[in-house]
């Protein structure tokens, strides 16, 4: 029983650091998925076939790789140790990749919500004299947001299990020191047990997912 | 003198022209319809109007005032096309009411929006939003729609929901409203409370250009009624004249096609 208590004391604080990285990434990858958006929808050709080429690596290529490259990459580059010595740099890396990785996924959601909206919408707003960043802002976006909360859970809930990724590159999240009872104290339970973590907080965001979309059932799209 | 004078205007699309060298004006407190049949460039020469597509050629004047002159090379600044556009106001076919909105938020969201670029706003927030909002009141009265004021526009029918529509375009105090095929999208049953709305602000002497099919409706309500075929304005004069006595053949066939159907 002690040892039960005391490993679950223990993935708690390395569920902490998998909080962390999840809502860091969330926090700055949302807004920047727009700017990326925006990016691959603008008329001038050169910045939307270059945000379109970024998507395509980014979306290509493993979360792991782009986990690697975000940490070492700039340290090889410049010789220096670019995200610091300490363990926050290496979390701060972490949420760099994911930030960039998440806004990417997070960029063509968007750009699929926006485009389905119906020019009508942007023209009934021209017409009455609406800037453009009114149209979107009081007029697009709810709608977007409404036509978007499915595939966005879905996005979500599958960042809670790719913090997991952070541990290659050194962060103490919680597969690592569920991983770590293995080789200290020849214990297999505790990294499955990590599996009940992940399993409450996907739970717990799937009902506030779906709270969210029941609130914006009010008006139809 | 007239409210609206439209002078050359022509417009093409990947070099096929759909509007060619089209002149016309409106009194003030006149109504204008405008019949043809699809695809005579009818929409377009609305949606010119309303800046929503730039004509290649022509000139728009409002009160006199030149809004868009083609020989001179327009400013791209957004604020000036907005105080150029809330000159018209427009009625679309598909009504395009903001879904997440209600009635009254509808009819209020962009005057409230405008209000905040009101110089002495902070100060009298308050008033200002109580004065939008009696306004706004007002006008859902007028097209019989107090009771809906809450409503969310898939709570409605869709007569009410281009008499919201309507509504909304009046709450910004246009100088000429314009309807694109208002009725259209309708049920037939449902096209009456729509032209009894539209017929009422004809009576208030509301300048008005309503592209329509309805060729009733048009020979009731109008001043003037315009006949366009691909692109040009084949016939314009009376309703009276233009349904009753068509000078060109091209307005015979096209009423007579319309009067077989």
């Amino acid at each position: 029983m002690q040892t039960f208590v005391n490993v679950t004391a223990n993935l708690m604080g390395g569920f902490r650091e998998t909080l962390i990285l999840f809502f860091y990434t969330l926090v700055f990858s949302l807004p920047l998925g727009l700017v990326v958006a925006f990016g691959s929808m603008s008329k001038w050709a050169p910045l939307s076939l270059l945000t379109r080429a970024f998507v395509w690596v980014i979306r290509g290529t493993p979360l792991m790789l782009q986990l690697i490259i975000v940490y070492y990459g700039p340290g090889l580059a410049w010789d220096m140790a670019f995200w610091g010595s300490s363990i926050e740099g290496r979390t701060i890396a972490a949420v760099a990749a994911f930030v960039i990785n998440y806004a990417c996924y997070f960029s063509e959601i968007y750009r699929g919500g926006i485009e389905s909206i119906p020019r009508g919408q942007y023209e009934a707003g021209q017409v009455l004299g609406m800037t453009k960043s009114q149209i979107f802002f009081r007029v697009i976006l709810l709608q977007v947001v409404r036509r978007i909360l499915a595939p966005m859970s879905n996005e979500v809930i599958t960042l809670v299990k790719d913090t997991a990724l952070a541990r290659i590159i050194g962060v103490i999240e919680l597969i690592y020191i569920g991983q770590k009872y293995i080789t200290a104290s020849a214990l297999l339970w505790p990294l499955f047990y990590t599996g009940v973590f992940y399993l409450l907080f996907s739970g717990l965001l799937t009902l506030l997912f779906r709270r969210w979309e029941n609130r914006l059932r009010y008006f139809a799209v | 003198m007239a409210i609206l004078e439209v002078q050359n205007i022509s417009k093409s699309f990947d070099g096929s022209c759909v509007l060619k060298d089209i002149n016309f004006s409106l009194e003030k407190g006149r109504t204008l319809s405008i019949i043809g049949s699809s695809g005579s460039g009818k929409t377009t020469l609305l949606r010119c109007l309303n800046f929503l597509e730039t004509p290649d050629t022509g000139v728009i004047s409002v009160n006199g005032e030149a809004l868009f002159d083609a020989a001179i090379p327009q400013s791209a600044s957004e604020t000036a096309v907005r105080q150029k556009r809330l000159h018209f106001g427009l009625v679309f076919q598909q009504f395009n009411l903001f879904p997440q909105y209600t009635v009254l938020k509808n009819v209020m969201l962009a005057v409230q929006l405008f209000a905040c670029q009101r110089p002495n706003y902070k100060e009298n927030k308050k008033q200002i939003l109580s004065g939008i909002e009696q306004d706004a009141r007002e006008i859902i009265a007028s097209v019989g729609l107090s009771e809906k004021l809450q409503s969310y526009p898939h709570q409605l029918s869709g007569g009410q929901q281009q008499r919201v529509a309507i509504a909304r375009a009046l709450a910004m105090h246009p100088d000429i409203l314009c309807f694109d095929e208002p009725t259209s999208a309708l049920d037939p049953e449902l096209t009456g409370e729509v032209l009894k709305v539209i017929r009422g602000l004809a009576e208030k002497e509301t300048t008005m250009i309503i592209v329509t099919h309805e060729m009733q409706f048009a020979r009731d309500v109008s001043d003037t009624v315009l006949f366009m075929d691909e692109g040009v304005v084949v016939e314009a004069g009376p309703p009276e004249e233009v349904f009753g006595n068509p000078k060109e053949e091209r307005t015979r066939k096209f009423l007579e096609r319309y009067n077989e159907n």
